[in-house]
């Protein structure tokens, strides 16, 4: 029997699947980008569905908020190439579809031979309460190290695409 | 029925095997980037669905938030080196992106 929630989780299931394999195969960049985005909403709404509501906003406002629309950005800075292909040859293709087909069976079959305790979710969902106080007691070093972190891509990435425009031409006349 | 651990994670296994076929085959710098945040997505879903049926607390939750500020840094150093790539060579491509080759 499907009742509401088997329909919606097998909803956004499709949705998420198939909104990664539109990233990858898009003709379009642009629409691979849109397709990400979908996937990105997706999974935030599979974390909903796992009663945690404040990792899936989180990842609606990093991901779909943020790196999403920084990736849609760059696909509008950086236009499709000379016009080589995008993908390796077919046979090639075809060989990594095995092999990934291949690999996501014996996942799968891995997942069920396990004996995962099924349909047994813990009684009480988790309160993101416990997540402050686990990120401001056991792990605020690990938080700390994490705002370095940030600082430094942020600073990376500033530094990786100032345009200098002495060096700009010294690369082109190299070239 | 009622969706059960299992069922999450095959769908993490999709998105593991969606993310590496795209890592494996294309060659244009954007759809790496694609494939990459494809995987990080797979492997959080993953922890978050094993810390709702297996285990009592909020650590799964709490190391998905770690993972998801990681991508976010991870994915604005890619793309400045995407765009700057694209500067010096006019193309994304990344067989053509050779000169560190040894």
């Amino acid at each position: 029997m499907v009742d509401a929630t088997d329909a919606t989780f097998i909803a956004l299931s499709v949705a998420t699947v198939g909104g990664a394999v539109v990233a990858l195969e898009a003709k379009e960049i642009i629409y691979g980008a849109v397709g990400l985005a979908a996937s990105f909403f997706g999974v935030a709404s599979l974390f909903f569905l796992l009663d945690s509501p404040f990792v899936a906003i989180f990842q609606i406002t990093v991901y779909v908020g943020a790196v999403a629309v920084l990736i849609l950005f760059t696909v509008m800075l950086v236009r499709e190439g000379k016009g080589i292909g995008d993908s390796a040859g077919p046979g090639a293709a075809f060989a990594t579809l095995v092999t990934v087909v291949a690999l996501v069976f014996s996942l799968v079959e891995s997942f069920f031979a396990a004996g995962f305790p099924d349909a047994s979710e813990q009684a009480t969902a988790p309160n993101f309460i416990d997540i402050g106080k686990l990120l401001s007691g056991q792990y605020a070093p690990v938080l700390e190290l994490l705002a370095l972190v940030l600082a430094a891509s942020a600073l990376a990435a500033l530094t990786l695409a100032k345009v200098d425009p002495v060096s700009k031409t010294g690369e082109k006349e190299a070239r | 029925m009622t969706v059960a651990l299992s069922d999450y994670l095959v769908v993490s296994a999709l998105l593991f095997g969606v993310g590496i076929y795209g890592l494996a085959t294309k060659r244009n710098a954007m759809r790496l980037v694609f494939a990459i945040e494809i995987l990080v997505n797979a492997a959080n879903i993953n922890f978050i669905a094993f810390n709702r049926y297996l285990w009592p607390s909020v650590v799964g939750q709490t190391a998905v938030l770690f993972s998801i500020a990681l991508a976010a840094a991870e994915g604005a150093v890619i793309l400045a080196i995407v765009v700057v790539a694209y500067r010096i060579h006019e193309d994304v491509d990344v067989s053509e992106l050779n000169e560190l080759r040894g």
